[in-house]
């Protein structure tokens, strides 16, 4: 009844601003047919927002909210029903929209066939890689002064990529460490920047000249911190998944990911290192797999995870002043659209 | 000096100086001319006619005196004397200047000479190791990345895309001969392929199979080979039936054999229920079938 009420003082606000008498009978009447069936009919030019008392709009828009669910039930019945009477002639299910489907879509997307990106890379820096005429061999260091879970998080990672190197970084300048690994023997350094006690970043140099990308680094769970995980990774050589690089851009890096791991994996290990890019976010795990038959597969977490996002990417070893950036996240201009993508 | 005493009575205890920074212990004294930096009756560059303190300014010691009889002039009240710039002489220069002067004001002045150039010389170790740059974050952007991030990996479904990946690449072949699965799907592929399309060359197979059949009192053998192959039949379905009739039929005797040495091996190994991903399955009895099957196989297909 106090509802009753309610509405009814609604309607003769609205009245004296826009209803004449006779709309306000027929509001009446629409209300005392529609009861049975829904709540409160709204005027066509009515708007919630026009009440100045809080309590009486903020119960009108419940009831309009209701209204709407209520609609929106009826449309669902009423399709469902249509279908099945159509039964095998019912048009296809709408596919619901998500923002994979919305992307909009990068015109440096590559086409599997497309020529001019094979011949790129075949000439670019990974082409010595690709073509089997290096080896990869990984030196991972930290920021200065690493603390604990810094430190086992370069340990573990050097247990997941095969023949990677730990050393402690003295305070020594990058710029001098790069043509001692050059002259080592090294193809990719990758050094873990620490914020907090926590790793935050990281930089991925490819070695003779290669390019560099910076990467921001976020939800470290180091071995101990996952739930039902397997015995530690061996020696093997892992397998790599390197899922949704679609762009140029995400090309590179792609493949610079792939470059980190030796040619040949070696099944007999069954353990696979993934690289998956959704939405710019790259996820890293690493599993062990087995096939139980040809249609299932079990895969047990081991090993780290983390997950990276791209912060730069530039064409020579790491120079952070004179460097030439290839790529650089822009955050005005590129975080904008919630559907623009750049991996 | 009954004028400095009066100063002091006023500025250090009972009324107000503006240099003064009072904490729970101790008075400090913000005046840029003291030498120790507190607030006392002989530090109190205000309250003593005859003072000495010694100041840097871009990287370069300086001695500041005031004596009374400048006092009436407080535009030159400071005389400014530039020290060397190498310690000890810097000190010889500082004796030289204030001889006759009390030693507490010698003292403190050598002593914030040292301390000086101390921390001058570590500012220049500093600027030539690297400096760690401090980016500011911004507070909205991390929480909005987050929550992109966490979204991102609801999305990815990261399970289900590597078991899709790596089925994959079992069905590409990529693991070779390692494992059985790949037989079983070539054979349930082209069991789907024959059933759809024509019927006659399922007939011609049949016959072909019923030819090679009539080498072998079949049924005896039949029976005998699948009580071994139950387990076997459970897990891997339908397409082995035809495998074990064919197996049957080429080398009945072999099989036999083997498999009456293997039974229990073969019920053992890899057909219980495996627990876990991690035991490994072994597949020993499945391997000989793969190798003579194969030829068969693909000649029918063709």
């Amino acid at each position: 009844k106090p509802k009753k009420g309610k509405t009814k003082k609604v309607k003769r606000k609205v009245k004296h601003d826009e209803a004449p008498v006779q709309e306000m009978e027929q509001a009446e009447g629409e209300e005392t047919e529609k009861k049975s069936e829904s709540g409160p009919c709204f005027p066509p030019t009515f708007s919630v927002s026009e009440i100045k008392n809080k309590q009486r709009r903020h119960s009108m828009f419940l009831k309009l909210k209701e209204e709407k669910r209520k609609q929106k039930l009826e449309l669902k019945k009423k399709k469902k029903k249509e279908r099945k009477a159509l039964g095998d002639k019912a048009p296809p299910k709408e596919v619901p929209k998500t923002i994979e489907n919305q992307r909009i879509y990068d015109e440096t997307t590559v086409n599997p066939e497309d020529e001019e990106v094979a011949f790129d890379e075949g000439t670019d820096e990974f082409s010595a890689y690709f073509n089997r005429l290096t080896n990869p061999k990984v030196l991972i260091t930290t920021s200065d002064r690493p603390r604990g879970r810094t430190v086992r998080f370069c340990e573990q990672l050097a247990t997941v990529i095969p023949h990677a190197h730990v050393y402690y970084r003295r305070g020594l300048a990058l710029k001098r460490v790069i043509p001692q690994c050059v002259s080592r023997g090294f193809t990719y350094l990758m050094v873990i920047n620490e914020d907090r006690k926590v790793p935050n970043g990281l930089v991925l140099c490819h070695l003779p000249d290669g390019p560099t990308a910076h990467f921001k680094v976020s939800n470290v769970r180091l071995r101990k911190e996952m739930k039902r995980r397997g015995k530690d990774p061996t020696e093997h050589v892992p397998e790599v998944i390197l899922n949704n690089f679609t762009t140029r851009l995400g090309h590179s890096i792609g493949r610079m990911f792939a470059a980190l791991f030796p040619h040949d994996p070696q099944f007999v290990g069954r353990q696979v290192a993934t690289f998956h890019n959704q939405r710019d976010f790259i996820f890293f795990r690493f599993h062990r797999y087995i096939f139980k038959n040809e249609k299932k597969v079990g895969i047990q977490e081991l090993g780290p995870r983390f997950t990276l996002k791209l912060r730069s990417l530039q064409k020579g070893t790491f120079d952070s002043k004179f460097g030439e950036y290839e790529w650089v996240h822009k955050r005005h201009e590129m975080d904008s659209s919630r559907r623009k993508f750049h991996l | 000096i009954c004028r400095l005493k009066v100063i002091w009575d006023l500025i250090g205890n009972k009324s107000f100086c503006s240099y003064k920074v009072k904490t729970k212990t101790q008075q400090f004294c913000r005046n840029e001319y003291n030498i120790t930096g507190l607030c006392n009756r002989s530090s109190c560059p205000l309250a003593n006619s005859q003072y000495a303190t010694v100041r840097e300014e871009k990287g370069l010691c300086y001695l500041y005196m005031k004596v009374i009889e400048r006092a009436a002039f407080p535009a030159r009240m400071w005389e400014k004397v530039k020290l060397d710039r190498n310690y000890a002489k810097a000190l010889e220069q500082i004796d030289e200047n204030l001889i006759y002067w009390p030693r507490f004001i010698r003292h403190k002045c050598k002593q914030r000479l040292t301390k000086i150039t101390q921390y001058l010389i570590r500012i220049r170790k500093l600027t030539l190791k690297r400096q760690r740059k401090l980016v500011p974050l911004s507070r909205k952007v991390e929480r909005r990345e987050k929550r992109r991030e966490e979204k991102a990996l609801i999305a990815a479904q990261l399970e289900n895309a590597i078991e899709k990946e790596l089925l994959d690449r079992l069905k590409q072949g990529t693991y070779g001969d390692i494992y059985n699965f790949p037989i079983h799907a070539f054979d349930k592929a082209m069991e789907k392929q024959e059933e759809e399309t024509e019927s006659e060359e399922e007939e011609e197979e049949d016959e072909e199979e019923s030819g090679t059949r009539e080498f072998v009192a079949e049924d005896e053998f039949e029976e005998s080979d699948l009580s071994d192959f139950e387990d076997m039949n459970n897990l891997k379905g339908s397409s082995d039936e035809e495998e074990d009739a064919e197996d049957q039929s080429s080398e009945e005797e072999e099989t036999e054999e083997e498999l009456e040495e293997e039974k229990t091996k073969a019920k053992s190994k890899g057909k219980t229920p495996l627990k876990g991903p991690i035991r490994k399955k072994r597949a020993y009895v499945e391997i000989e079938y793969e190798q003579e099957t194969e030829p068969a196989q693909k000649s029918k297909a063709t």
